[in-house]
């Protein structure tokens, strides 16, 4: 008897980590099954790691009825982009990648400054990207645990023309029965995991053996103390006037643009001691680490409604 | 929290009068999942606000014109854990398009609070949450009586209580009701029994919530397995692969047994159960797999595989019970889209038998339906569905309806 028959049958219980499994999985096959050109946005994070493996369990011995999308700021840590063009190898799975540089090339996207973080204006080369492949449904690997706003946003999320939420105009959304309609020149944001907490994900990345980046992990750092939070030196973000350099132990919880992504102090090498740490944080995920949800009450509700996945 | 953790979905039925947001704030921090930056975002906008105490349900109100106006306009899903179970709340708001957004919240529950206020009783929003979720099927109620501290903790006052709404109750045929006395605010019988309800001898409401029996598989309909997506992967190593993917529904599948798939009527035997993490003898709801058939036999998305000695109906005509949801009134002369299961269809309806108060439970004659109604209907289907009375199975006897000009979804139908 195979292991994963001798599990099932000994337990015979159907933990929570199954359920949201079993409904991932559903979820991305009703996407393949209903969308005309659907697209998987993968960034190299850890939550878009845990939605190619449920990928994989929902569609293998086949390969990905849909390519992987990233939409590059130029400004993510190296060693994500590394690991991103890494696994999608792996997988032996098609990578797409278009970088914000082209939007600043063309002038759809114009920075007041060269250090800007580049996070809000990954709309517009997403919605370009869109368009120019004309996906009728973009999956991510967004959570309702994330942010007050997408605690409200539908797992299959209406997009119009414009690429823009409306939140108070969402299609309800009964059992498990998903509207995946859309007229031409429209799209779907679709979330599978969005009922999974940062707990679940860390769970399952430990369950399922999942490699990730290093820089989630404990390592050694230059970081530069602000009222926001820590910020890792870069070649982007530099000590300004008064400000000292620190070298501290550090892991982070979230990996986003370079500029506005915080490390939090740690000691936790691996994904059992990320989980011990997870288990009695008491700051959030984005509170504890990123800037851009910081300006205000809405930010990530604002940056949604412009077409922000 | 282990990997054995298995998850609740609840929600919760009140208005924000009766404590409602009190209580889950209040599950929340003492099962502390409330974090130090919401605590205190939260705590500056009461302050702002010139509230005395901290609003609970401002953690709910994700969005900016809810947090402007002080209002809840959608459903919002809350996540916490304890270190036996993790949880899933539907927040609904208690105002106007209440039917629309407690039938959407309960469409996915496992369990529904429905809090009433001890000084004021059963009122008639009591027995409409209680009507919504008798229709919805949720399997599980809790009544909680909330406020006791404001009614001295009156033994006599819950008993009173817990009477009427059983009578209540009973009427809908609603059997599974537990009654729990308790005081958000002061917090006795929420994590903590507290030293005020010395009378009452049954459970907590976290322990009812951390120990109630999860039934994945209430239905008794036996297997059912609608198709989701055949996979074909056309490799060299995988050539004949032919798996039949979706997430059973009801009941279980072992290899050998003998399907039937519907509408075609063919039949086979499952060759193989095949998941990503090996091959399994047998398989059970909710699991998603993919099943190998031994004969090859035209299958698409749509189809349904049961077990011969359990079949569902097939038909192109029911009756079912609607809750409208679109602002755009019920047309009769127009066709719409049905998804049922995997399969989409159009449809049409051709009668409305009643349309329900939901306050009084009378039964209306009606010429149309607007948003919030619910009504009892007679639907004609272009193909066939393969289906169970929503009674019997949820997945099966469920189904929305789309209005193609807008694409948006217009109602939620349970299968008489």
């Amino acid at each position: 008897m195979e292991l994963a028959e001798k599990e099932r049958m000994t337990a015979h219980t159907f933990t929570h980590l199954d359920a949201l499994e079993s409904e991932s999985i559903h979820i991305m096959r009703e996407v393949a099954a209903e969308c005309k050109n659907p697209a998987l946005l993968f960034s190299g994070g850890k939550d878009s790691i845990v939605m190619l493996r449920l990928a994989e369990k929902a569609f293998r011995p086949a390969r990905f009825p849909f390519p992987l999308v990233h939409i590059d700021t130029e400004h993510n840590f190296p060693e994500v982009i590394a690991f991103r063009d890494k696994r999608a190898a792996e997988l032996g799975e098609r990578l797409i990648v278009r970088s914000l540089e082209n939007s600043i090339r063309k002038g759809t996207v114009v920075l007041k400054s060269a250090t800007q973080s580049r996070n809000v204006f990954q709309s517009v080369t997403l919605l370009e990207t869109i368009a120019e492949f004309s996906f009728d449904a973009c999956m991510g690997g967004a959570r309702r645990d994330e942010e007050k706003s997408r605690a409200k946003e539908r797992i299959f999320s209406f997009r119009d023309e414009f690429g823009q939420w409306d939140p108070k105009n969402q299609r309800p959304e009964l059992w498990d029965i998903y509207n995946t309609r859309v007229h031409a020149g429209e799209n779907i944001r679709v979330f599978p995991i969005s009922n999974w907490t940062e707990m679940d994900i860390w769970q399952y990345i430990e369950r399922e053996r999942l490699e990730i980046p290093d820089i989630y992990f404990a390592h050694e750092r230059d970081v530069i103390q602000r009222p926001g939070g820590i910020m890792p030196v870069s070649e982007l973000v530099q000590p300004q006037s008064g400000e000292k350099v620190v070298r501290k132990t550090v892991r982070f919880r979230t990996v986003g643009d370079i500029t506005c992504t915080c490390p939090v102090e740690s000691n936790a090498k691996n994904a059992l001691e990320i989980i011990a740490e997870t288990a009695i944080t008491r700051i959030t995920e984005r509170g504890a680490t990123r800037m851009d949800d910081q300006t205000s009450d809405a930010s990530m509700e604002l940056r949604k409604k412009e077409g922000y996945f | 929290m282990s990997n054995a953790t298995q998850l609740l979905r609840f929600i919760t039925a009140g208005s924000v009068d009766d404590g409602k947001s009190t209580l889950i704030g209040r599950l929340l921090h003492d099962s502390k999942s409330i974090f130090e930056d919401q605590f205190s975002a939260i705590s500056k906008t009461s302050a702002k606000r010139g509230m005395a105490t901290v609003d609970f349900s401002l953690l709910t109100d994700g969005l900016q014109a809810e947090r402007e106006q002080g209002i809840t306009i959608d459903v919002a899903y809350r996540y916490f854990a304890t270190p036996r179970r993790k949880f899933i709340i539907g927040d609904t708001p208690g105002h106007e398009q209440y039917t629309r957004n407690m039938v959407t919240a309960a469409s996915t529950a496992n369990l529904v609070i429905i809090l009433v206020d001890a000084r004021k009783g059963v009122l008639v929003q009591t027995r409409r949450h209680t009507y919504l979720a008798s229709l919805v099927g949720i399997p599980h109620i809790v009544l909680a009586v909330n406020k006791m501290d404001m009614v001295d903790y009156s033994e006599a006052r819950f008993t009173e209580i817990c009477a009427e709404y059983l009578k209540f109750a009973a009427q809908l045929g609603l059997t599974d009701i537990t009654c729990i006395p308790l005081s958000a605010l002061v917090g006795d019988m929420l994590v903590e029994r507290g030293d005020n309800l010395d009378w009452y001898q049954g459970t907590t409401l976290m322990n009812l919530l951390e120990s109630i029996v999860i039934d994945y598989d209430v239905n008794t309909t036996g297997f059912r397995y609608p198709v989701q997506w055949v996979c074909r992967p056309q490799t060299e190593e995988h050539h004949d692969f032919r798996g039949f993917m979706g997430r059973i529904e009801a009941g279980e599948i072992a290899v050998g047994d003998e399907i039937t798939v519907l509408p075609s009527g063919r039949t086979s035997r499952v060759k193989e159960i095949v998941t990503y993490d090996g091959k399994l003898q047998r398989a059970y709801a909710p699991q998603s797999v993919a099943l190998t058939l031994k004969d090859e036999i035209d299958i698409s998305r749509g189809d349904m595989f049961v077990r011969n000695d359990e079949l569902p109906k097939v038909a192109k005509e029911f009756e079912a019970m609607l809750c409208w949801l679109s602002e755009t009134p019920l047309d009769q002369n127009r066709k719409y889209l049905i998804k049922h299961t995997t399969r989409t269809a159009k449809c049409l309806f051709s009668g409305i038998a009643y349309r329900v108060d939901v306050n009084t439970l009378e039964q209306h004659a009606a010429a149309a339906l607007n948003m919030n109604d619910i009504a009892r209907v007679a639907m004609k289907v272009q193909q066939p569905l393969v289906f169970d009375s929503y009674t019997t199975d949820r997945a099966t006897g469920s189904f929305i309806v789309i209005d193609e000009a807008t694409n948006n979804t217009v109602a939620a139908g349970m299968i008489a």
